[in-house]
């Protein structure tokens, strides 16, 4: 599925939700089943910056597409990182670098959090996005 | 009258009976404790007009009351009146604005020392909080006074701003910061100050309530035992101030700074107490204009007190707000509202500890109405998420206690926060909304 198809499904899925309690319950399972950073990436070089709860990441190419893994401490963050990374893992890095993430607008995702937490999703978006970036620069 | 100032610092003295009995104020020995009228929280409540929003789809549940308190419709009219009627500046206007406008704004001055028991209104410097306050106390009165070799004691416990001010100055000085330790439950090592203090001990700066914790701290025996080694106290009175009345002068306490947001009053504004020997004696702080008597390039002489620290034009509206804020809860009946605190104190401890996996930071006997929390394998961000989508606000992370948090290895806690108008059906909401949560992310 491509970024955007991807994203047209999260907005389905979370139009089914009319409390956003039960989207947060959503994004705690999400956060749950995340393919989980090898402990040894758990180091502060990993660390996504600007974020108030810890946020691990990591990036490798795999047969020409990106694979991510990642951790919090914070489980509605892990929740909120793999929704990103459900959008863009398995893509190109040069599709990962220009995608437009309407869908967290769509889901209202960004009003709902506080402040502090809507600094660190667009952090998160940064650092995935940098990514798709650096690794396209290298091909 | 100091009903709840001397309800509380008694209770803050029970169980300690080495304490001496210093003398009561006047105002405590005027007026008996009343008879336990009750507050009526309803129209208490309906003073406050936020109070009534609701907050995606709930009714607001307000329990961030230790970052900042709501306003009285009152305070919010004396803020429009200054704007609309009397807006001009202070001490200098020949004109009928500027003079409504002085009179205001000293008035305020006098109901922030009738508030704290001071003797002397000059004795009230306002600032623009309380961390100004503590740094000003630190930049002046340490920068004169510090030598290297000095000591500051300053308290596990402490809001980072009654510790970097030190940290700071000391650091220019050649002096040294001293760490004061608590106990697991959060209550000061008395018998650690007693062994710490010593002939290097300049000063000793603690909180008065722990904006974390709860805990009150037992400042008059804090007070008497840095005196007995001849160090000045200060006490950082954030948290205390919106939940009693301060008596300075039974304390006897050199400085003591709180901020006006805290205490149902306008953000960017607050006051410091100082002992007028050490005020007269200390260095202006900050240069400019109302605080000098007369400027010429050889040399310039100084307003007196409390002039010579409010450089600059003073956050006129926001001195009045305050002076209109603790007018409003001066009117209260302080036994009525200690005991309305008290009890929602031990309503929600009860309620929240009844909780499966709910640890509460901070278990003194002696608390004001402020209970941090951890749930069991949640992180706070997570349970404040959560609750705040319920319409609960309360904080989560360090809470500026950073050290503290140190000490309970805990990267933050949950903290719910209480004032005089929350009532147990936001305690109720507060637990249901916990458990809500800790189903969710058990």
């Amino acid at each position: 599925m491509s970024i955007d198809q991807i994203q047209d499904s999260i907005i389905e899925e979370f139009n089914l939700f009319d409390q956003w309690m039960d989207k947060y319950e959503y994004l705690i399972d999400l956060g749950r089943k995340l393919p989980v950073i090898d402990s040894a990436y758990k180091t502060d070089r990993h660390l996504i910056r600007g974020c108030q709860s810890r946020v691990w990441l990591h990036a490798e190419m795999n047969d020409g597409t990106v694979r991510f893994t990642a951790d919090s401490d914070a489980i509605i963050t892990k929740g909120i990182i793999a929704l990103l990374i459900r959008v863009l893992a398995g893509q190109k890095p040069e599709d990962i670098a220009n995608a437009q993430l309407y869908f967290i607008d769509a889901i209202g995702l960004r009003e709902h959090l506080s402040s502090t937490r809507a600094n660190g999703l667009v952090n998160m978006v940064n650092t995935l996005q940098s990514i798709g970036r650096n690794f396209s620069g290298a091909h | 009258m100091d009903a709840t100032g001397t309800i509380l610092l008694a209770h803050d003295e029970m169980n300690r009976p080495e304490q001496n009995t210093a003398a009561p104020t006047a105002a405590a020995m005027e007026c008996a404790p009343p008879p336990a009228p009750t507050l009526d929280i309803d129209a208490i409540r309906a003073q406050f007009p936020v109070l009534s929003r609701r907050i995606k789809g709930n009714p607001l549940v307000y329990l961030d009351n230790g970052a900042t308190a709501q306003k009285p419709q009152c305070v919010i009219d004396a803020i429009e009146h200054y704007y609309r009627r009397c807006n001009a500046n202070v001490h200098r206007g020949v004109h009928h604005l500027s003079q409504q406008a002085t009179d205001a704004y000293e008035d305020a001055r006098e109901i922030v020392r009738a508030h704290l028991n001071a003797e002397h209104a000059h004795e009230v410097l306002f600032t623009s909080g309380t961390t100004a306050g503590i740094n000003l106390v630190a930049c002046s009165w340490g920068g004169a006074n510090l030598r290297p070799g000095d000591e500051v004691i300053v308290s596990t416990m402490e809001h980072h701003s009654n510790i970097v001010p030190w940290q700071l100055i000391c650091e220019q000085r050649g002096a040294t910061v001293k760490e004061l330790p608590i106990t697991r439950s959060g209550e000061l090592r008395m018998e650690a100050l007693e062994a710490q203090l010593s002939e290097r001990t300049r000063l000793v700066a603690v909180t008065h309530v722990s904006n974390v914790l709860g805990t009150i701290n037992p400042v008059r025996r804090v007070i008497r035992l840095a005196h007995d080694h001849g160090a000045l106290v200060l006490l950082d009175g954030a948290q205390a101030a919106p939940h009693m009345r301060i008596d300075v002068r039974a304390l006897d306490v050199d400085f003591y700074a709180f901020s006006g947001h805290k205490v149902f009053g306008p953000t960017g504004v607050g006051a410091l107490y100082g002992k007028e020997k050490w005020l007269d004696a200390m260095p202006p702080y900050q240069g400019g204009g109302e605080m000098i008597e007369r400027v010429t390039f050889e040399r310039t002489t100084f307003a007196g007190l409390p002039h010579k620290f409010e450089a600059g034009t003073p956050n006129i509206v926001g001195g009045i707000g305050l002076g209109e804020a603790l007018a409003w809860f001066a009117r209260l009946d302080a036994g009525a509202l200690a005991a309305h605190e008290q009890d929602l104190l031990a309503y929600a401890t009860a309620r929240l500890t009844a909780i499966d996996g709910l640890s509460v930071i901070g278990t003194s006997a002696h608390k004001a109405c402020v209970i941090s929390f951890l749930l069991a394998g949640a992180h706070p961000f997570d349970v404040g998420a959560l609750l705040d989508q319920q319409g609960i606000a309360v904080r989560t992370g360090h809470h500026c206690a950073q050290p503290l948090m140190d000490f309970y290895r805990t990267p933050g806690t949950v903290r719910a926060s209480f004032a005089l108008y929350n009532n147990r059906a936001d305690v109720d909401a507060l637990a249901a909304g916990v458990e809500r949560a800790a189903a969710m992310l058990a």
